[in-house]
């Protein structure tokens, strides 16, 4: 009995917390009655076609939630991307596994150097991470021109394949462990209550003895850890490199992060709401298809879609307010 | 008087920020066991002593020792290891963390904070709860709790009883005497003088950036005080203004151009009422946060009032914004001139602004009579340049003419000038103030805040000394010297032998 009342007060609480995956379980639901014949392998596909956009949307959410924004992270999967196709190509499982760790390590660098140019130049961060996207996307393409490469099968399966049931998608799996891996650790730390504080109420933080510079700072560098695994996610689901594969992943990215309740002036939210905003934003376009929606149209739902959330949202926070 | 040790000793103490000088030279020595007020007027250097000895800036010159060590902070940890411990005027608390997030964010022992909370009587509330959703008030309880949890060897209070009702300020009292009994020092900084004589055992005075004197705080002493805070010279710069006319401004008969009645409005106005008639120029005196702010904004339409009415005319106003307020003839000249000017665009197109309107509702602009209202009004001012040129090269005397030159050209029936003259030379001042005297023997109406009290007897016929929200005295200019609006800006009840 206690449970239950604890339940409900931290559903009460957390709204977005719970919000989310109703959200979701009503997409899957019109999914199924559109389409009957769902199977595992259709839960496959929907699996595997979300998770760069779900990693996207983990770096972006925690970027945001210290206050700040990144434009550069869909530049950063490609990097990725490419750099894992490329080395890994002629490589076996064990030495994938290690270039894969070395190239996450060049994603926390790299977030590290887009963090320090925006504390230290003091330039806005839109500004900022919007020339370094062009500059990674550039490195993206010295790196590979064209799309190309390869990596061994054991390595592609661990996004591919399945566990225990058909029904378990191992990129569901190498999602969740990768969240949890990263993200528990750091919102259960001081770490993370200073991400939340810097983003919520900067001078307040200041005042209580947080170092501003250097929590920004981490925020970029864990985005960066995101987003690498990102593009190791697109190397495993797509099976190649692709200099521009990461273009659509930072504005969807965003999309998925105010969908899933974090608040784009920092302080509030999570990072599991985006996560599994990113499926919502999977499987409605998925959907449209099913329907025979002409695709161009079904851009136009899915925008309106995002509007309605949103709205619902701040709708939500005035009404609040006004208490 | 037993001599204790000293456990803060800064002197000749001084800062400046670029060309601007914020402290001169200030010393001050705080001894254990004692409650240290630190007095002074706006702009006298206070809120940067704090700020050096909080770790905020480091000091330029002279020397701070702390038991007995000399000590230069450059962070605000250092200075808290050091413990040194502030209560800032805003709440340094983060919105959309729990009670117990915030404390774990300083490193702060919860349960300390909470034997402190239960000190100040807010003992049941939940470590769970977010900050955002508490009361302003109980947000400074927390803050001293979270600072005493630290145990402070000097704790800095930096008017925490802005916001306080009366008994919460006695629960933080009986508090501070409690910390002051196990041998620490504190620092109070309040504008409440009633408060300083309750609560503290000495005071140091700064004035002008410098440290003019000392003074136990014994009943009685509030006189002595106020002297050190206005200085020998009691005559301000010779800033002569033409003289006033000797009868009283406006009939009775007329209608007052402004009328507040019961006005309410944030936290820091609570009650305010006043007529404004036209051909008058009425003084607001007061230190900074009394509500002079909120009542200038409600008045001119920027901020929506939480009680009372405002009146123009006879016609009750709903003032739902600025443009309101314009078009009833109540028109601001704010303290900062970035709040009212378009810093890139043209003086022709910064005085035109509200005119836009008049000039043509749909389609082009009249040109010619735009730069004939603008010529006419830049012509009465003096306006020192030509109309053409961008708006942030002119001084900042010259830029509040701007304003002012706008509100000419576009009709006004009263004037709200805000500070209007903070950080102008002196000779700019005096055209403004002349001005003023003008528009009000032609028949327009001011209502003029400044802090700069002797400004009030030289440009007004009538004043007002707000404190705490609420107009605690009112005085015709003959009467309003800087001695009298000083003492009741403190909150202090005039004497009875001021004529």
């Amino acid at each position: 009995m206690r449970l239950a009342v604890r339940l409900w007060e931290t559903v009460l609480r957390y709204p977005v917390l719970f919000a989310m995956p109703a959200l979701l379980l009503a997409a899957l639901a019109a999914t199924v009655a559109i389409h009957p014949r769902f199977n595992s392998f259709d839960a496959q596909s929907l699996a595997m076609a979300a998770l760069p956009l779900a990693f996207a949307a983990a770096a972006q959410a925690t970027v945001v939630i210290s206050g700040g924004i990144d434009l550069s992270i869909g530049s950063v999967m490609a990097v990725a991307n490419v750099l894992a196709a490329s080395t890994m190509e002629n490589a076996g499982f064990g030495r994938s596994l290690l270039l894969a760790a070395g190239i996450i390590a060049i994603g926390a660098v790299v977030g590290a150097v887009n963090g320090l140019l925006v504390v230290a130049s003091r330039v806005p961060d839109v500004i900022v991470t919007l020339t370094t996207g062009f500059i990674w996307g550039g490195g993206a393409l010295l790196i590979m021109e064209r799309p190309g490469g390869g990596a061994p099968e054991q390595f592609l399966a661990l996004g591919t394949g399945t566990v225990l049931t058909p029904w378990l998608s191992s990129s569901l799996l190498l999602l969740t462990a990768s969240v949890a891996i990263i993200w528990i650790p750091v919102r259960c730390s001081k770490v993370g209550l200073c991400l939340y504080a810097v983003g919520s109420d900067r001078i307040a933080a200041f005042r209580s003895g947080v170092d501003i510079g250097r929590s920004r700072v981490m925020a970029y560098v864990i985005g960066g850890l995101f987003s690498a695994i990102g593009g190791l996610g697109l190397t495993m689901t797509t099976g190649i490199g692709s200099p521009r594969a990461g273009v659509l992943y930072t504005m969807s990215g965003l999309a998925a992060v105010v969908i899933g309740g974090v608040s784009l002036v920092g302080g509030r939210g999570g990072v599991v709401g985006p996560v599994i905003a990113a499926f919502v934003l999977t499987v409605v376009p998925a959907d449209l298809i099913f329907l025979n929606i002409d695709p161009n149209f079904g851009q136009v739902i899915q925008g309106t879609l995002i509007v309605l959330v949103v709205m619902a949202g701040g709708l939500v926070t005035l009404l609040r307010s006004r208490k | 008087m037993d001599q204790s040790a000293a456990l803060l000793d800064v002197r000749g103490v001084g800062k400046r920020f670029g060309s601007v000088v914020a402290l001169r030279s200030a010393s001050m020595t705080v001894r254990a066991g004692e409650v240290h007020a630190l007095m002074g007027a706006n702009g006298a250097g206070k809120s940067t002593l704090v700020k050096i000895l909080t770790g905020v800036h480091p000091a330029d010159g002279g020397s701070i020792v702390v038991r007995g060590e000399t000590r230069a902070f450059r962070s605000p940890a250092e200075a808290r290891r050091a413990g040194i411990v502030s209560v800032y005027q805003d709440p340094a608390l983060v919105p959309d963390l729990t009670i117990a997030d915030n404390m774990r964010l300083a490193d702060v022992a919860l349960p300390a904070v909470q034997h402190w909370l239960l000190e100040l009587g807010v003992g049941n509330l939940p470590p769970g709860g977010f900050v955002r959703d508490l009361p302003y008030p109980t947000l400074r309880l927390i803050d001293l709790a979270r600072a005493l949890a630290s145990e402070p060897t000097i704790l800095l209070l930096d008017e925490i009883t802005a916001a306080l009702p009366a008994d919460l300020s006695e629960r933080v009292f009986r508090v501070v005497r409690l910390w002051r009994e196990r041998g620490h020092a504190v620092i109070f900084i309040s504008h409440r003088m009633a408060e300083v004589a309750v609560l503290c055992d000495r005071a140091t005075v700064l004035r002008d950036g410098v440290a003019v004197g000392v003074t136990d705080t014994t009943r009685g002493s509030e006189d002595r005080i106020v002297s050190l805070m206005l200085g020998k010279e009691i005559v301000k710069s010779a800033a002569t203004v033409a003289p006033r006319p000797a009868a009283a401004a406006g009939t009775t008969a007329e209608p007052p151009v402004l009328e507040v009645r019961n006005l309410r409005c944030g936290l820091k106005l609570h009650d305010v009422s006043f007529s404004l008639r036209p051909g008058e120029v009425l003084g607001v005196a007061a230190l900074e946060g009394q509500g002079q702010q909120e009542l200038f904004e409600c008045i001119a339409g920027v901020r929506r009032t939480d009680g009372g009415e405002i009146f123009a005319g006879d016609r009750r106003l709903r003032l739902r914004h600025p443009a309101d307020a314009i078009a009833a003839g109540l028109v601001l000249v704010p303290a900062s001139r970035l709040q009212a000017l378009l810093q890139q665009r043209p003086i022709r197109e910064n005085i035109a602004l509200p005119l836009f309107g008049r000039l043509r509702r749909w389609g082009p602009i009249r040109m010619q009579r735009e730069r004939q209202l603008v010529a006419d009004a830049v012509a009465r001012l003096q306006i020192d340049t030509r109309a053409e040129s961008e708006l942030r090269r002119l001084s900042g005397g010259n830029q509040q003419k701007v304003v002012i030159a706008r509100w000419l050209a576009n009709g006004f029936r009263a004037l709200l000038c805000f500070d209007a003259t903070r950080g102008i030379d002196i000779g700019t001042k005096q055209q403004i103030y002349t001005l003023v005297r003008e528009l009000a023997a032609a028949g327009s109406a001011v209502l003029l805040f400044t802090s700069e009290l002797p400004e009030i007897a030289l440009a007004c016929d009538r004043a007002v000394v707000l404190f705490g929200g609420r107009i605690v005295h009112e005085l015709p200019a003959s009467a309003a010297d800087e001695e009298t609006l000083l003492r009741a800006a403190h909150g202090l009840v005039p004497h009875a032998a001021e004529a």
